[in-house]
């Protein structure tokens, strides 16, 4: 036997290839949604909190009709869809929000730095954000149209799938407003001041209570709640009203500023980091 | 299209690049010149030190290394390339000293999320065990020991097995066996021709572990070389024999002799070439016991980088 141990020779090459997509890939995406999962406080705000609230509220006007001439068995939508899709709206808002918000988490552990040493582009980090906050908001929704349809609510096929995507997409307003909050807060828990926050623009912006009963200046300041664009357009296809441009423009506002405000404070963040 | 072949030729070029190639860096934060003119060439394969005390600039340098920070002035090539293209190439990683992890997810998960960020990387089992955590692979980070998680940044910074690996300050708060058993997974791993930048203000640390020392102070390097020569540097080496009749004038002319002192007994000198003045002594002069004393690297260290060592 030899004493001299096997020396390995220089192996390590210098002809390296660059990742595609910036380093995004679905290990990644799948590790960011099963933490999603596995935060209790996440779960219960976006899945089971909008459950029981649309429960609790919601079912009592079953069979209270929106409109003044038809009833509810005549074929008219309930009040309590209504609530339904606000709701939806609301778990949708809030599993966005948190997802954007993660971004002051893992900049507080330090992680976002250890990121920076790695082939990871901040595009597709935000990208793993974004689509993060889809899959939760869509459970989110799923999960109060499934306990609508089980208590008995009955829309016609298009009108669920309408006014699902409209909460579920409209969301991506939280998504940028979360991660606009999550890079310019150094919190380690931004959803302990986002959660009242959000809750706050909820109820002004008429998900918990329709704009038109606050009435008066709460319903003129109301509308322009980022989260009355995106609560109205997701009733819209129940109503059957005109399309409303106010609700529209609402949305693209709120998008462009929060989407800008988010860029600014990534690269305000990552200079100084 | 021309300039394109151009500026890609030098990266595959006949000659190997530089592990570092950094000229004239400056770097200053508002009135303070954390960095203030360095320039750093490391070949691959040396493990080489960054020395100071804090606010020397070190981490401020590794920074502008691993493009975390750009200088005010000045270049950085890791490899032939900037920074961040040597990173997504995953030519170069970091350890760093505290964070960087996320706590609610194990340590394996950590691994396999950072393997999946690279282009091509080392078997996560096979990282996991020469940063010596396998078994602990299982655990959650948050329930990890200081030397564990530094082991776990450790394993990271293996997965895309880089040319240069750069390590900031990697064992402050491991005990005395941590610290020893990490060394050795890091030198065990530098034998396979790995390249290690790493800063400490353990004096030991740089002695035993590293080949090149690069002294900084104030942000300037103000020594660099290997550990004997950098304790030579400092304040040379204190020549004593016992002696009689010696002519204090020409022992003083000699070459890198700073003083003389007569004895009863004998003669001490202080000299940067303690070869020329223990020539002399044997050949010239009827000395006896003669004995050379060298200062360690904490003397050196002082010296170099305290205030009055350099006024400028």
């Amino acid at each position: 036997m030899s004493t001299q141990t096997a020396i390995t020779p220089i192996s390590i090459s210098n002809e390296r290839n660059v990742p595609p997509l910036g380093g995004f890939n679905f290990t990644l995406l799948s590790i960011e949604i099963r933490r999603r999962l596995r935060n209790r406080r996440t779960l219960f705000f976006t899945v089971l909190f909008p459950v029981v609230m649309f429960l609790m509220i919601g079912l009592q006007y079953m069979d209270t009709s929106v409109e003044p001439h038809r009833t509810v068995a005549q074929g008219a939508t309930s009040v309590a869809a209504y609530i339904m899709v606000s709701m939806a709206v609301y778990g949708a808002m809030m599993a966005s929000t948190s997802a954007g918000g993660a971004v002051a988490i893992e900049r507080a552990q330090g992680w976002s730095r250890q990121l920076r040493l790695t082939p990871l582009t901040p595009t597709a980090n935000i990208a793993v954000k974004i689509i993060g906050g889809l899959s939760l908001g869509l459970l989110a929704v799923v999960a109060t149209f499934v306990a609508g349809a089980v208590v008995g609510i009955h829309l016609p096929v298009q009108v669920w799938i309408l006014s699902g995507l409209a909460a579920w997409l409209g969301s991506l307003v939280f998504t940028a407003m979360g991660l606009m909050v999550g890079y310019l807060v150094p919190s380690d828990n931004v959803m302990q001041f986002m959660g009242p926050v959000l809750a706050f623009l909820a109820f002004f912006g008429g998900l918990f209570t329709p704009l038109k009963q606050l009435g008066g200046v709460l319903e003129q300041i109301g509308v322009w709640t980022p989260t009355y664009g995106i609560g109205e357009i997701a009733r819209a296809p129940m109503s059957g009203d005109a399309f409303n441009w106010l609700a529209v423009g609402n949305v693209v506002l709120w998008l462009v500023l929060f989407g800008a405000g988010a860029a600014l404070a990534f690269r305000r963040d990552t200079q100084r980091v | 299209m021309t300039q394109q072949l151009l500026s890609q030729a030098p990266a595959q070029g006949v000659a190997a690049s530089a592990a570092v190639d950094a000229v004239g860096l400056y770097k200053a934060f508002g009135k303070v010149h954390a960095v203030n003119g360095i320039d750093l060439h490391i070949e691959p394969g040396e493990i080489v030190a960054f020395l100071g005390p804090n606010g020397a600039g070190k981490t401020t340098t590794i920074d502008m290394l691993l493009g975390l920070g750009q200088p005010d002035q000045g270049t950085v090539k890791i490899f032939g390339h900037s920074p961040r293209a040597a990173i997504a190439r995953g030519q170069v990683s970091a350890v760093m000293q505290t964070g960087g992890l996320l706590k609610d997810i194990t340590v394996r998960k950590t691994v396999q999320l950072t393997a999946s960020l690279f282009a091509n990387s080392q078997p996560v089992d096979e990282v996991l065990e020469r940063a010596g955590i396998r078994d602990t692979g299982d655990r959650r980070v948050d329930k990890c020991s200081g030397g564990q998680q530094q082991r776990l940044r450790f394993a990271m910074g293996l997965l895309s097995d880089p040319g240069l690996l750069i390590l900031d300050e990697p064992t402050t708060g491991m005990d005395v066996e941590g610290r020893r058993d990490f060394w050795q997974a890091i030198r065990a791993d530098a034998a396979r021709g790995r390249t290690v930048v790493f800063a400490t203000h353990y004096l030991d640390e740089a002695d035993a572990y590293a080949d090149r020392i690069i002294l900084l102070r104030r942000g300037q390097i103000v020594a660099d070389g290997t550990a004997a020569e950098i304790k030579n540097l400092a304040s040379g080496r204190i020549v004593r024999a016992t002696v009689t009749g010696l002519d204090q004038a020409i022992v003083a002319a000699l070459p890198g002799v700073e003083s003389v002192e007569l004895r009863q007994d004998g003669v001490l000198i202080r000299t940067k070439d303690s070869d020329a003045v223990a020539r002399y002594l044997l050949n010239q002069s009827n000395a006896t016991d003669l004995e050379i004393t060298s200062h360690n690297l904490e003397d050196a260290f002082v010296a170099l980088t305290s205030d009055e060592g350099s006024a400028a």
